[in-house]
């Protein structure tokens, strides 16, 4: 390892990096703006300026750009006299020039990388005597609030977004001491993946809509290590809360899994937790089919009542933890448990959960997702369906980037050569799905197939793996872009619906480890907790249909809208067949209405759960804040119910930790998850860790209007986290119960670094979660039927899903920003189609006795239609039908706002 | 008199030099020479040993820098020259001679600095301003393509080569060659960090070769005459003849070739005329309006690379910009400073922030509201931004070698307006 001198030092460094990533991960705080961790250097801001010297003899030395240093044996440099930091001084104050004195305003302030490095650099008095320069500010959606005044011109914003995210609608514009980072008009940022804009910005130039009108300073947040419940992919997240309201969500770093990025339905769509629809209290459906509240005593009556002597019958749930569905499952018993997906869904998961463990290939992480050098991705559009692999894969065609840069001896940190030198040389990606995909701009190849076609063509791809005489020209390009790579990887899942398409998946994959490639293999899975259930049930799984045929007086739904994935008919003879419905949930919704007794549930935010991820990893998340007035965690309430019926498994269990106690012994899966996270009974130097940072305000005063006495501070019995700013908040504590990130000195999400063991690697205290599958042993199941080839039909038209990363999610298209982004739900017809239907773009169709607003797609296979999943419009709608299309009846067009009446209308 | 071989077919009227012409006055001779027997390394040694600097400004030798361009061929693909036409350095106006008066020279040498390089498209990247030039140049790269100069197999050699004109956008900073680079490939004309350099990595991602207008316009002489020729042009250590530019208060302003090494004075007396009546001699920038003022102790140094970087400034474009006594020093200095304030691409903070604060502390000088303590902002801001290195290229540096000479040179006037809280030159002429 080279061996550098830093301020007459020596340090040992590790080879390859540059001199400012080196410095900081040796503790030494050199200030930066340009330079970001995941996006390495290109010498904008000369923030990180130091001096090197030649040799020993060297008394002058020069002024370079840390970030653009390589560190190389013997090096000196001098980071603090004050040549150095008078230059970074200097740098500082030019910056300031322009910048706007509204920190107390500002909705960065507290946590502003600029404060922060303004601060390190010990600028403090304005010599400058000239104007400021300002701005005008735009719309940008209802996501992103934009204040441009405060910019300091350091690239962050359009790296990210353009080169990094793939966006291409923001970007600099105009030149010397007036460049503007906006969109050329007004008008929502188009990229699903714009949220992270937040805090890619060193200053408040791009900050959450949503928290500058609810506003808390970060060191007000109480905040706690959670999981994103939009999607399978599990990223790791960070929500604040403060006064019982979720404000917002940030990143939480894993190095594995999401890295320093999260999509925007995952940064914006918690916010449901805040509505006004919530369930605060049990309540007891009376004969004239209105809610009332419950007193405990009543409740505990009730309960007996309902349930005592009862047959139990249960329907468990995909976006709820591990805990509280296996609970359930112990509770009732698994001949009359459900995973509470579709059966067609939970068939489709089992499927490839069983693939992943079988094939042979690798099963990646996100991080392993970034290595690959060449993708086929079958029946996604990822983008919409698990949208940080999408942003992962933007990555990994950047492989055929870093081996050019390598034989000129570039480092990958060395950003904007390599991207110069690679420029559009991309390591291959192959998208196969029914219409075009947010991928295709990347992709060396797309085919536009029906579901069936694409299972047709894995299979093809396979066969020409194994023998690359066969096939059509499309299998063969493909399969000799896997094989022609070191890492090929294979992505399907359930978003096609279809059981061959991820049968070929897993066929292409077992194909290349057959020819000796170290491949990987990869299944989206529809919500955070999917895959979880999928191995609850996989020993013993009763489908919803047996449910219906079950001989049981009592159905119990946890946190689970029935409508969300069964015909109302359907809903409508579970009820006859089973009299009393005791529901679980935290909002409203159409199943709770027909349930006799609601419970009300604890949110994501409110509750303790492990989720596994499509990855089959369990991760462990953490109430933010105790759940208020009624609510109660899942787990809580199956747990209430089996002290109804006097459950002899289930009567020790008080706390989360319980649980696994009780029930994983023999089990290496739920033992896993158990192992998620550090027990409650874990100590950071003999103390609980804090939800709340040390500059937390305000606690005697935030509920001052109720009382002015201070209340105690809520226990946390069931984790190592507390409900106060007083504990061990050490930069080593398990990433696990990373609660917040803030080290003297680095108040932003900057700080991070402190608490990695290196840049862009481990959380020092080690990376959060526990990966299930490697090693479990699960038997295979018979292949799905082939499917036989498409043909188009006269008056019928082939459904196939079309995903929406805003709005085919149940609970975050209930929130704020994103219910303004999802639109009506949609008809995707080939203009072909649509002209001999007589159908424009705009008007509506009618399908299944609902309206729908056609859009005409060219990408769409003529004879198909794509809908927009999980719209309620939709619901009725399922993949694969064949069904007739319509003109809607009194169909009103959207219509058409521009940006600017988009806000003054909000 | 000495041989002046890069204006031999200027004529007095500057109308153009059509193919005809050029090729009756032994032009496309050295291509001839080249295609018929010369081998890419013998060109390229041709060039080494004629000593030839780069004539944009930076005076960087030709043939190491062609020589940096990889060889072997072992990735395919395209290799790029591109001919840097951008002429915006302020004061500069001698490729614009070249242009519009010989296209076809600077077309043979980019064809012959093409093939020593082995690059199979060539681009004329040339200020949008230039619109004269940029028609006669479409029109001679039409007129070469006929005579299978240009195009597919250039006389029968094997070798091809494609040449286009593209119009810059119309920034200065398009002149830094890897902005340029930038901008022709349609992106914001930000310079490029090096390494890597150009000669590896350029366009598209392509080795590639930037040179200016007068360097390529010397090749097809030394390939023709050889580089001993070459070199006995030049009067001292320099080899060849330069294009040299007089402009501001002088009896005669105007653009020669001349050989290196020609001295200053003889430039502007025997050239220029001298001062015009009734002005006198202040200082003068030797090579453009980003390089250091000289005074008149400097009038009989050579104009050689050398000689003028030990005199504390740059030969640069090699056109000088002469001040006068009548001339504000300060606002001669904000007016450069402002208009490469304004030509900052906006990338790196010293450049694109600083530059302006310049700006803003000599028009406060220049109206009268300077305060002492500006001179050392100004001194400042001299060491801040004027270093190579502290930026992220050479624009900021050499916009500020005019105001950082002029703090040395002309001290007391910056003085004056600020003790007197006016400019003492306004009214004066």
């Amino acid at each position: 390892m080279p061996v550098i001198k830093v301020d007459g030092q020596e340090y040992e460094v590790p080879a390859g990096g540059n001199l400012l990533e080196t410095c900081l991960e040796q503790g030494l705080d050199l200030p930066y703006f340009c330079w970001h961790p995941a996006m390495g250097s290109i010498g904008a801001c000369r923030q990180c300026a130091v001096v090197q010297y030649q040799n020993e003899e060297d008394t002058r030395g020069r002024i370079v750009m840390a970030c653009m240093t390589p560190v190389s044996d013997g090096a000196i440099f001098d980071l603090s006299g004050d040549r150095a930091a008078g230059f970074r001084r200097t740098v500082v104050e030019s910056l300031m020039v322009d910048h706007p004195h509204d920190c107390p305003v500002c909705a960065e302030g507290g946590e502003c990388h600029l404060q922060d490095m303004t601060v390190m650099t010990g600028h403090r008095d304005r010599h400058y005597r000239g104007t400021k320069k300002t701005y005008r500010n735009q719309y940008l959606g209802p996501l992103i609030h934009h204040e441009m005044n405060r910019c300091i011109t350091c690239y962050r914003c359009t790296r990210y977004y353009r080169d990094y995210a793939g966006g291409t609608d923001l970007s600099a514009q105009a030149a010397h001491d007036h460049v503007y980072f906006g969109r050329h008009k007004e008008g929502t940022l188009e990229s699903p993946f714009a949220g992270n804009l937040v805090e890619v910005c060193p200053t408040g130039v791009f900050t959450d809509k949503s928290l500058v009108h609810d506003y808390t300073r970060k060191w007000d947040l109480q905040s706690a290590p959670s999981v994103c419940t939009g999607c399978g992919v599990g990223c790791n997240t960070l929500p604040g809360e403060r006064y019982g309201r979720l404000k917002r969500i940030h990143n939480r770093y894993h190095a594995e899994v999401n890295g320093y990025f999260l999509c925007d339905r995952g940064r914006f769509g918690g916010n449901h937790v805040n509505r006004a629809e919530r369930i605060d209290f049990p309540a007891r459906r009376d004969a004239d089919g209105r809610f009332q509240a419950l007193t405990d005593q009543a409740l505990g009556e009730l309960l007996t009542e309902l349930c005592a002597g009862k047959r139990l019958a249960a329907i468990g749930s995909p976006r709820a933890g591990v805990e509280a569905n296996l609970l359930l499952q112990t509770l009732v018993g698994p001949e009359r448990f459900a995973s509470g997906m579709d059966d067609t869904e939970h068939a489709l998961v089992d499927r490839a959960l069983r693939h992943l463990v079988n094939s042979g290939a690798h099963n990646p992480s996100l991080r392993d997702i970034e290595s690959a050098d060449s993708v086929l991705v079958l029946g996604e559009d990822l983008t919409h369906t698990a949208a940080r692999t999408a942003l992962a894969l933007r990555q990994s065609v950047r492989n055929e980037a870093y081996t050019l840069a390598a034989e000129l001896k570039l480092s990958p940190w060395q950003d904007a050569a390599v991207r110069n030198l690679a420029q559009d040389r991309r390591s291959p990606l192959h998208v196969v799905c029914a219409g075009s995909t947010d991928l295709d701009d990347i992709a060396a190849g797309h085919y536009r197939l029906v579901a069936d076609d694409q299972a047709r063509l894995a299979a093809a791809i396979a066969t020409a793996i194994a023998d690359s005489q066969t096939g059509d020209a499309a299998a063969q390009r493909i399969a000799a872009d896997l094989l022609a790579a070191e890492r090929p990887l294979i992505i399907s899942g359930t978003g096609a619906g279809s059981a061959a398409l991820i049968d070929g998946a897993a066929a292409i994959a077992e194909a290349l480890v057959a020819r000796g490639k170290a491949a990987m293999l990869s299944f989206t899975a529809p919500e955070c907790n999917s895959l979880g259930q999928a191995l609850l049930c996989r020993d013993s799984h009763t489908s919803l249909a047996a449910l219906a045929q079950s001989d049981a007086d009592v159905l119990i739904i946890l946190e689970n809208d029935l409508l969300q994935r069964l015909a109302a008919e359907e809903i409508d003879q579970l009820r006859q067949r089973i009299p009393t419905w005791i529901g679980i949930d935290s909002l409203e919704n159409d199943t709770l209405a027909r349930c006799d007794l609601i419970l009300p549930a604890a949110a994501f935010t409110e509750t303790e759960a492990t989720y596994i991820s499509q990855e089959g990893r369990a991760q462990r998340a953490f109430p933010v804040h105790p759940p208020a007035q009624a609510r109660r965690p899942g787990w809580r309430w199956v747990v209430e119910l089996a002290a109804a019926v006097d459950h002899p498994d289930l009567a020790g269990i008080h706390h989360f930790d319980d649980i696994a106690a009780a029930l994983a012994v023999d089990d290496p899966v739920l033992q896993g998850a158990a192992a998620a996270a550090p027990d409650h009974a874990f100590r950071s130097r003999g103390l609980k860790i804090p939800r709340q940072p040390h500059r937390y305000s305000g606690r005697t005063a935030m509920g001052a209007d109720v009382s002015v006495h201070e209340p105690r501070q809520s226990d946390d019995a069931d984790s190592a986290l507390a409900y106060t700013m007083e504990g061990a908040a050490s930069t080593d504590r398990p990433g696990a119960l990373l609660s917040y990130v803030w080290s003297p000195g680095w108040n932003s999400n900057q700080s991070l670094h402190k608490f990695q063991s290196d840049i862009g690697g481990a959380l020092r205290g080690g990376s959060a979660g526990q990966r299930l599958l490697d090693g479990l042993s699960l038997a295979k199941l018979p292949p799905a039927p082939a499917p036989s080839a498409f043909g188009r039909r006269d008056q019928q038209w082939l459904l196939q899903t079309h995903h929406h990363l805003f709005g085919s999610d149940e609970l975050s298209r209930l929130s704020d920003g994103i219910a303004e982004l999802c639109g009506r739900a949609a008809l995707y017809l080939h203009p072909e189609d649509a002209g001999r239907l007589g159908l424009e773009q705009g008007d509506g169709a009618e399908v299944a006795g609902q309206a729908l607003e056609v859009r005409l797609d060219a990408s769409q296979v003529p004879g198909s239609a794509g809908f927009s999943t999980g719209y309620p419009e939709t619901l009725a709608l399922r993949a694969g039908h064949w069904v007739e299309i319509g003109v809607a009846a009194h169909w009103q067009r959207a219509p058409e706002l521009i940006g600017s009446d988009r806000e003054a209308t909000a | 008199m000495s041989e002046l071989p890069l204006t031999r077919n200027v004529r007095p009227d500057l109308s153009p030099t059509g193919i005809k012409a050029y090729e009756a006055n032994g032009g496309y001779q050295g291509l001839r020479r080249a295609m018929a027997g010369l081998s890419p390394a013998d060109c390229l040694q041709v060039v080494k040993d004629s000593k030839l600097r780069g004539r944009g400004g930076a005076g960087f030798p030709t043939g190491m820098k062609w020589s940096f361009v990889p060889m072997d061929n072992v990735s395919p693909g395209h290799k790029y020259l591109i001919c840097n036409a951008d002429e915006m350095e302020p004061g500069t106006f001698k490729d614009r001679l070249l242009l519009e008066c010989d296209p076809h020279q600077l077309i043979e040498g980019m064809i012959l600095a093409a093939y020593t390089i082995g690059a199979d498209v060539a681009y004329i990247f040339i200020r949008a301003e230039y619109l004269k030039a940029a028609r006669l140049l479409r029109e001679a790269i039409e007129e070469a393509k006929a005579k299978h100069y240009l195009g597919r197999d250039i006389l029968g050699s094997g070798y091809s080569l494609a040449m286009y004109v593209h119009a810059s956008a119309g920034r200065y900073i398009c002149g830094e060659e890897t902005a340029l680079i930038s901008s022709l490939e349609g992106k914001r004309a930000n310079p490029r960090a090096k390494p890597p350099f150009p000669q590896v990595s350029g366009l598209w991602g392509r080795p590639t070769i930037v040179n200016n207008v007068e360097t390529l316009c010397n090749i097809p002489h030394i390939i023709e005459r050889g580089p001993e020729w070459f070199g006995s042009l030049g009067l001292g250590e320099d080899a060849g003849t330069k294009l040299f530019g007089v402009s501001g208060r002088v009896s005669n302003p105007g653009c020669w070739e001349m050989p290196m090494g020609t001295t200053i004075r003889e430039i502007l007396e025997d050239k220029a005329g001298g001062m015009a009546a009734g002005y006198q001699l202040r200082g003068f920038l030797p090579g453009g309006g980003s390089t250091d003022f000289l005074v008149e102790e400097h009038l009989d140094l050579p104009m050689e690379y050398e000689s003028i970087g030990k005199a504390g400034s740059r030969m640069g474009t090699g056109t000088m910009i002469v001040l006068d006594d009548q001339t504000c020093p300060v606002g001669f200095v904000k007016n450069l400073i402002e208009f490469f304030a304004q030509e900052s691409c906006g990338f790196c903070t010293p450049c694109r922030d600083g530059l302006p604060w310049n700006a803003q502390v000599l028009d406060d000088i220049e109206q009268g509201r300077g305060k002492p303590e500006d001179l050392d902002t100004l001194e400042q801001h001299v060491g801040y931004i004027g270093a190579i290195g502290n930026t992220h290229c050479a624009l900021a540096p050499g916009a500020m070698e005019p105001l950082q000479s002029a703090l040395k040179y002309f001290r007391e006037d910056f003085q004056r307006h600020i003790d007197d809280g006016a400019c003492p030159y306004r009214g004066a002429h």
